[in-house]
């Protein structure tokens, strides 16, 4: 299904005669060591999907658990281990990493036209790092795991008689993988860019992922001395957040959510250049607003850093604090709507290629407005009072954080498949699967928000019966949106061996990394090419413009 | 005009699951809360309706059809914005109004002292009497409740007033009310604080004035009498530092044993202390040993080093937190509650089992 609609005389001219990237070098080693950043995409792929369906089983037998107001499969000791694992898997195993680890790296390069990132080694450091980080975990998980949740607050972290210190060290070590993977593609996107492709032919993907890099930059080190101030705690009892001590627990909120707040932006801006991607490609139209698009994305990672005190309107703080910090919250709003509303407006005269990439773009769609909405609303101070720690936010945060890099993780996983592996997936089976995805997440969640309404707080094993109904019918999608995702693994493992092999452009999209074969050839171009179009623009597509 | 926003508020409040509104902040709270569900409700619904719309009308039909590029130019992305910044302009100044009311406490506000601990709430009245778990108020007049933790932070929850607030060890936090209906309203510990976490419920019972002026009077005149907390009996002998076992039983209180171990056999969190010396416990590991002063010094510092089968690992350790004399001290107060008739019977397992209340 061919529809190539690509300028003749491609700019980005790939060396048809080499072999491609997977079959260029064959072993063990040549994976395990490689440079290639398709390479090492497809090793996080690997290490992603894994920690994914950990952290997915971990959620099941959570909503299995609540099935029941009183004892039900675990008891209360394993539910707490069970709830913190769930996080910090999903979290800093999964979400950090899994679009700019695997996209990211992919694609990066081949959107700018660079052969490779500017420090491949530094790329495969970060990979283990990351690696390392996962591995870590899991000891701590075998080893018992820790029941403080996925934010460690003290005094509980640094009392807990569980083994909080391997997962802090976990997460301490994925930091730094962070780091170096954003610091790896800000010198990529500055300096590796081909002639022609200035800033404002970035692709949206590149320039999430530039904004996404700032931010792991800026951001991350001050978790790594927050964790590794709370492990010193818990090992030493330095007393910095102990109030016995002269500590202050309150700090360690401060300084947890300085980094946790900004880290919302590190998982939901890539899955936003996703959605860019996505809508640009089955729109069939150059997107509405490019500018302003790519521009949000500065105007959320800046305003990110401002807000966090949004997460600390009942723990104490003063009232001045609390206005200031809940207005500067809902700026993060309009930034958002700013890009929702050129998105849909990019889908008015279109011509609408319905695919379940696609499909996985109208779930985002909704999934972030309404995710987006309740963030505003909790945003609003004397309701967020209410709210703080019931189902309600956990329900906002799985809309707008999970539902969004989830779904957008999984359209760009089929949008570039063919890309990536040279095959082709089954369109049915994709359809089928990005249903039950769809319906399954907003199943699950949509309940939770009245739970959070009645009263229901987070993190409880055990509730009075009244809740039941609501927690019994979040249960049952959540094991609905499960099979979809189990559906979607097996029919893409099945492709993969045995797909039908893919053209080079399938969808006859305009973006340049459909210029190259699929799958790429390891340098990716015969020589550097040279951009001479803008980068969602159809040959020969007249620019309509409003008289306005 | 009343009866229909009465039904309005009524409607919307069952509708989106509210419990009673039973604080005069409340129905003030739930008005907000109702403007901005629906506006953001039919903003989602309206943009997921708008991409379905565009989709049916603007299909792709194959032959490499292509869109027609639509910019339409500046006007539109300060639609973007204004539309909005409005909404939240306005959602931001009631709710920051709110807040701030939430926020001031009332001078002539009643004041009771509220203290959190794994896993109990604690209340205590300025003029004499306590209460565990439950809390009782009068109704119309303003309640403030004065809180701290004794040991990790937890978050006093009503949601039938529409309050919270976290719980902090070493500071006071303050929360005030004026409850309006009388009747019984759910607590909850809001802030995850350990195995116990979800068993942290309490009630606040709102009375009527007259009620709750009774009630107190009979709690001041029995104060003593009907204290609630078992542990700080009134038979205590006076305190002198001079026996080992005295100052024991003054420490398992301070220190907190006594949270977790009852001394008269009754089943709570930990074993019971009442009969512990010399007798035979099966470990989790199956072992079987004779408890002495070795093994109860090691469960102050090591607490999850042996544990006794069917106990979790939630006991802290007291490495630091005890010096050597008063960790004496208190395995002498251990071995000194021996009751000959339970001394060959190993302990019942835990009252506190995940799921039940303690």
């Amino acid at each position: 299904m061919s529809l190539a609609v690509v300028p003749e005389g491609s700019p980005l001219q790939a060396a048809h005669e080499e072999p491609d990237y997977i079959r260029a070098k064959s072993g063990v080693l040549s994976w395990v060591l490689t440079l290639d950043h398709k390479r090492i995409a497809l090793l996080y792929l690997g290490t992603v999907t894994v920690t994914f369906f950990l952290g997915g089983i971990f959620a099941l037998a959570l909503r299995t658990e609540l099935l029941v107001p009183e004892h039900g499969i675990m008891d209360a000791m394993t539910y707490n281990r069970m709830f913190t694992l769930h996080g910090v898997t999903m979290v800093f195993f999964f979400m950090i990493p899994a679009i700019p680890g695997v996209f990211g790296n992919f694609f990066i390069p081949l959107m700018i036209g660079a052969h490779d990132v500017a420090f491949p080694r530094l790329n495969l450091t970060s990979y283990y790092l990351y690696l390392f980080a996962v591995c870590l975990g899991l000891w701590g998980m075998i080893h018992g795991g820790t029941d403080t949740g996925w934010t460690f607050y003290t005094p509980y972290s640094t009392t807990t008689t569980t083994a909080v210190l391997p997962i802090l060290a976990a997460a301490f070590v994925n930091g730094f993988s962070s780091i170096l993977t954003g610091v790896n593609f800000i010198v990529t996107i500055h300096t590796l860019r081909a002639e022609g492709m200035h800033w404002m032919r970035l692709p949206l993907f590149v320039w999430g992922m530039y904004g996404t890099s700032v931010i792991q930059v800026l951001a991350t080190p001050v978790i790594g001395i927050t964790l590794a101030l709370a492990g010193v705690e818990h090992f030493l009892g330095t007393g910095i957040f102990d109030p016995a001590r002269g500590g202050d627990p309150i700090l360690f909120q401060h300084l947890f959510w300085f980094y946790s707040h900004p880290a919302v932006y590190i998982m939901v801006l890539p899955a936003f250049s996703v959605a860019s991607e996505l809508i640009g490609a089955f729109t069939r139209k150059p997107l509405v607003g490019y500018k302003m698009i790519a521009l949000s994305t500065f105007g959320i990672a800046f305003v990110g850093f401002l807000a966090w005190g949004h997460h600390l309107f009942t723990s104490g703080q003063s009232v001045v604090d609390a206005g200031v910090f809940g207005f500067l919250s809902m700026l993060i709003g309009i930034f958002t709507s700013i890009k929702v509303f050129n998105w849909v407006g990019s889908m008015y005269k279109a011509a609408i290629h319905m695919t379940t990439p696609f499909l996985y773009a109208l779930g985002f769609l909704f999934l972030t407005v309404f995710g987006g909405m309740t963030g505003v609303a909790l945003a609003t101070i004397s309701l967020d009072v209410h709210w703080q720690d019931t189902y309600f936010v956990v329900a906002h945060f799985h809309f707008i954080m999970a539902g969004a890099v989830v779904l957008m993780f999984l359209g760009g996983l089929h949008y570039w498949f063919p890309k990536m592996f040279g095959k082709t997936y089954p369109e049915g089976w994709g359809m089928i699967a990005a249903t039950l995805v769809i319906l399954g997440f907003i199943g699950t969640f949509t309940p939770q928000f009245f739970l959070g309404n009645e009263g229901m707080p987070r993190r409880y094993y055990s509730y009075p019966a009244h809740f039941q109904w609501l927690h019994v019918t979040s249960t049952i999608f959540a094991y609905i949106l499960f099979m979809g995702l189990l559906l979607t693994l097996i029919y893409l493992v099945v492709a993969l061996i045995n797909g039908p092999r893919a053209s080079n452009n399938p969808w006859g999209a305009p973006q340049y990394e459909w210029d190259t074969p699929s799958p790429p050839p390891e340098h990716n171009f015969s020589a550097t090419p040279v951009i001479n179009r803008d980068p969602y623009e159809y040959v020969g597509q007249e620019i309509i413009e409003n008289a306005n | 005009m009343i009866q229909a926003a009465a039904f309005y508020n009524d409607w919307m409040r069952k509708a989106l699951n509210l419990p009673p509104q039973a604080s005069t902040i409340a129905e003030q709270v739930d008005q907000l809360h109702f403007f901005v569900i629906t506006v953001s409700t039919v903003a989602a619904v309206a943009i997921g309706l708008a991409g379905l719309f565009f989709f049916a009308k603007y299909r792709y039909r194959g032959k490499q059809m292509v869109g027609q590029n639509f910019q339409p130019g500046l006007w539109f992305e300060v639609v973007c914005v204004t539309g909005p910044l409005l909404f939240f302009l306005v959602w931001f100044f009631i709710g920051f109004k709110q807040y701030v009311e939430i926020s001031t406490v009332p001078d002539d506000a009643m004041e009771v002292y509220v203290m959190g601990k794994k896993w109990m709430w604690k209340f205590a009245y300025p003029d004499g009497p306590n209460a565990v778990g439950v809390l009782r108020v009068p109704v119309g007049r303003p309640v403030k409740l004065l809180m701290t933790s004794r040991d990790v932070i937890h978050s006093f929850f009503i949601p039938a007033f529409r309050l919270k607030k976290d719980v902090v060890p070493g500071r006071y936090s303050e929360l005030w009310f004026t409850a309006t209906t009388p009747g019984s309203y759910e607590v909850f510990c809001a802030e995850y604080c350990g195995t116990g976490h979800s068993m942290m419920r309490a009630e606040v019972v709102a009375m009527k004035p007259d009620e709750f002026d009774a009630w107190l009077a009979a709690q001041r005149d029995a104060s003593i009498a009907r204290q609630q907390d078992s542990y700080q009996s009134s038979q205590e002998p006076p305190r002198t530092e001079a026996n080992m076992v005295l100052q024991g039983q003054r420490l398992a209180g301070e220190k907190g044993c006594l949270k977790c171990h009852s001394v008269d056999g009754e089943p709570h969190i930990g074993p019971t202390w009442l009969g512990m010396y010399h007798r035979r416990e099966q470990l989790s590991t199956g072992e079987t040993i004779r408890i002495d002063e070795a093994y109860i010094t090691e469960s102050m510092m090591d607490p999850t080093a042996k544990l006794v089968a069917g106990y979790g690992p939630v006991m802290p350790t007291f490495m630091g937190k005890l010096t050597a004399p008063e960790s004496a001290a208190i395995v002498e107060y251990i071995k000194s509650l021996r009751d000959p008739q339970l001394q060959a019977q190993p302990s019942e397992g835990p009252a506190y089992e995940p799921g039940r209340r303690p």
